[in-house]
């Protein structure tokens, strides 16, 4: 007992690691939603009427819709949608020639977060090679290797600057896999996003290093709104990466964000997130709700999107990420981890709408829960009719960590096609003091037990992460579940 | 190397063990031998650390030290071995990684740096060698999958990696065929040496056909209630253990 007590005090003890914040000098909107800041936020960013009129639209739209508060497994207060920032963007000189005349503060930031925004650190082989895109707030402050991807004709830049770029590709992809109708959060996010990323890789091209996307919440009250658009022209693949955190502070910051995800013929496009937004304290005050939609369709015939997601952080996560198998034989797939301790609460999982003919489905989830936190599996397999020899796989298995958690699973399946296969396995089960006493037995303390026992139980979704990824979201689960038994 | 005395404890508010001594020297071999529900479980989980036996009084020192101030990680890495009765799976964590990091968090406590890679698939392939382990196995997920057999050698052979200076059999020959039997009492012979100690506890004679024990205890609600040699296993082979009720009731 003198031990476990010993463990929850190093747990409470050892804080959220990413909880600092920077002083950078920013610029803000007004708290408060209004058809004034949309156009103050479509203002500053410059941009053309179109776009602006298609913020305007899905504002007005989302005016008429309804926050989604009563099929999820989700409780919290109320969202003041008028208390939130809508706009922060650190001040910085425009036209930035190259990174010495990036804010000292900002790139102090970024190393913090263990994120390197110079190229030649890459280049020497030190880290890895990896394209980024630093989005702090509401904008994007840097993207690497740039001229690199370029040459082989790889657009991956700010969406700000894309829509300025590259309004032809813009005008045809945003919004079509997540029109701003279809949900609240999307609606919100396209009347007021402010930033993200957006990348294009044209036909036969192997992407040839992974792209990543890293978002930072810094400034207090603020909520950001980023959008994500991938598209995979014919015969190409990419891999993308997406990380996240925020300091801690005692407020709920509010995150909607849309990815968006288009893979034609032959395309393969990975998709892959460690999401470790501020969870909260241990009594559940703060904490980041994260409310996201994701999407990609596999519009053209044996395309493929794969999701993969080690969702830690956050203290209200609802998230779907989700495919539609349009294109005949196209292959979508879902693999996540979703950890909550404490009071977090994951409303999580996947929809796999099939389409096109001989389509076929994987969905791996790993649920793990802690303290007094609550998380849900919730996906959906729809198989369209016509959607001929279409396959799904399904297995969603909940770990509980403690006798105050809980594990729920929300499988819908909707089969409109006779000549469909679908399996659904699931499972439940607690984390085994006879495993962990095992480990102990060999010399293994009670937090690497649990570590390898949760990562044990993790494989099939570790696996399917590129390798550093891998092993930071290792060492993310294990941080995350610190004294957890119990 | 082990001195256990008057050790009472048990689970759950039931006393089990009622004043229990031992004394086992280094190089030495004792086996617990006794009827169903004598406390011979009890007794092994109660040296191994864990939590949910509760310790009423009495005194274990191992090595010098007082074992029973020790976590069970703790014991583990001052080298006490215990080779569970019912060894448990951990889906997904391979063997090899399993052993890695607890070969890797004993060296630690001793003060010594990780074990090099190569050095540590040297040692796992020597090991396997000795239980007669296919090289498959140690790349599979911890017991996931394995054959009771399979199970009980790879008890063995984690000991075999693990080098420790006293290893607790719990009952390994249960479940076992008599081939299984044989490559793992070989595995325990081979890692025999003067300076590591045995505590066999057995159900049944058998196993002692082929670990050839310096000491044999006949545990009987909680305490040892007859010690003698090797011979003293075979007279229980032969009498049961109603003989030894008996004795105790007329003493």
């Amino acid at each position: 007992m003198a031990e476990q007590n010993d463990i929850l005090e190093e747990h409470i003890s050892s804080e959220y690691k990413y909880g600092f914040s920077s002083d950078i000098e920013t610029e803000t909107a007004p708290p408060g939603l209004s058809e004034d800041i949309v156009r103050f936020i479509s203002a500053k960013k410059n941009e053309p009427k179109w776009m602006l009129d298609y913020r305007l639209k899905a504002y007005r739209h989302w005016q008429t819709m309804e926050e989604p508060r009563h099929w999820p497994l989700l409780k919290y207060p109320e969202i003041n949608f008028q208390n939130i920032i809508y706009y922060a963007a650190p001040k910085q000189k425009p036209e930035l020639k190259d990174l010495s005349e990036v804010d000292p503060e900002l790139l102090a930031t970024f190393e913090k977060l263990g994120i390197s925004l110079e190229e030649q650190k890459r280049l020497t082989g030190v880290q890895s090679n990896i394209a980024i895109d630093a989005v702090i707030d509401s904008v994007s402050v840097k993207t690497t290797f740039k001229e690199v991807l370029a040459e082989k004709g790889i657009i991956f830049c700010s969406f700000s600057e894309a829509v300025q770029e590259h309004p032809e590709l813009i005008k045809k992809y945003m919004g079509s896999v997540v029109p701003y109708t279809d949900n609240f959060y999307a609606a919100l996010n396209a009347a007021v996003f402010s930033d993200g990323s957006f990348c294009y890789i044209p036909k036969g091209v192997r992407c040839p290093m992974e792209l990543s996307t890293y978002f930072r919440i810094n400034t207090s009250g603020t909520g950001q709104f980023e959008r994500t658009l991938i598209v995979a022209d014919e015969g190409s693949y990419v891999s993308y990466l997406e990380g996240c955190t925020a300091p801690m502070r005692d407020e709920n910051q509010l995150h909607a964000a849309v990815v968006e995800i288009v893979s034609h013929k032959n395309a393969e496009v990975k998709y892959s997130t460690v999401q470790n937004w501020y969870p909260g304290d241990k009594n559940g005050k703060g904490g980041i709700y994260n409310f996201v939609t994701k999407r990609g369709i596999c519009l053209e015939e044996n395309s493929k999107i794969s999701w993969t997601q080690v969702e830690t952080g956050s203290s209200i996560t609802w998230k779907y990420p989700s495919v539609i198998l349009k294109g005949d034989n196209s292959v979508g797939e879902f693999y996540s981890v979703a950890v909550t301790n404490n009071y977090q609460q994951a409303d999580t999982g996947t929809k796999m709408t099939h389409i096109g003919k001989n389509t076929r489905s994987t969905i791996i989830s790993k649920g793990i829960s802690a303290g007094h936190s609550n998380n849900s599996y919730r996906g959906l397999v729809r198989i369209n009719k016509g959607a001929k020899n279409a396959r799904n796989f399904s297995q969603c298995d909940s770990l509980l960590m403690s006798d105050k958690c809980g594990a729920h699973t929300f499988p819908y399946i909707e089969i409109k096609d006779k000549t469909a296969i679908v399996e659904h396995e699931a499972t439940t089960s607690k984390i085994g003091e006879d495993q962990i006493f095992y480990c102990k037995q060999r010399g293994i303390d009670t937090e690497k037990a649990i570590g390898l026992i949760v990562n044990g139980y993790c494989k099939e979704v570790f696996n399917q992460l590129p390798m550093e990824f891998a092993v930071e979201a290792q060492k993310l689960l294990a941080v995350s579940l610190e004294g957890s038994v119990g | 190397m082990l001195t256990i005395k008057n050790l009472r404890a048990g689970i759950e508010g039931k006393e089990i063990i009622k004043g229990f001594n031992l004394e086992v020297k280094a190089g030495e071999v004792h086996a617990i031998m006794g009827p169903n529900g004598s406390g011979k479980s009890t007794l092994s989980n109660v040296l191994a650390g864990r939590e949910d036996y509760i310790v009423s009084g009495g005194e274990v020192s191992f090595n010098g030290k007082n074992l029973l101030d020790m976590s069970p990680e703790v014991r583990a890495r001052e080298g006490l071995f215990l080779a569970f009765q019912y060894p448990i799976e951990i889906p997904g964590v391979s063997n090899i990684n399993f052993l890695k990091t607890a070969i890797n968090e004993i060296r630690a406590y001793k003060g010594i740096g990780p074990m090099e890679a190569k050095d540590f698939l040297k040692l796992i392939k020597e090991k396997q060698a000795l239980v007669e382990l296919q090289g498959s196995l140690a790349g599979r997920s911890v017991n996931e999958g394995f054959s009771g057999g399979e199970k009980k050698r790879n008890e063995i052979f984690q000991m075999a990696v693990l080098e420790p200076t006293l290893a607790i059999l719990d009952e390994t020959d249960s479940g076992l065929d008599i081939d299984a039997l044989r490559i793992v009492a070989n595995g325990v012979n081979k890692l025999r040496s003067e300076n590591r100690s045995f505590i066999v506890i057995t159900h049944y004679q058998r196993l002692l056909d082929y670990i050839v024990p310096d000491f044999v205890h006949v545990l009987y609600d909680g305490v040892i209630v007859k010690s003698g040699g090797k011979e003293l296993a075979l007279e229980l082979e032969e009498k049961g253990y109603d003989w030894i009720k008996k004795e105790v009731v007329e003493a």
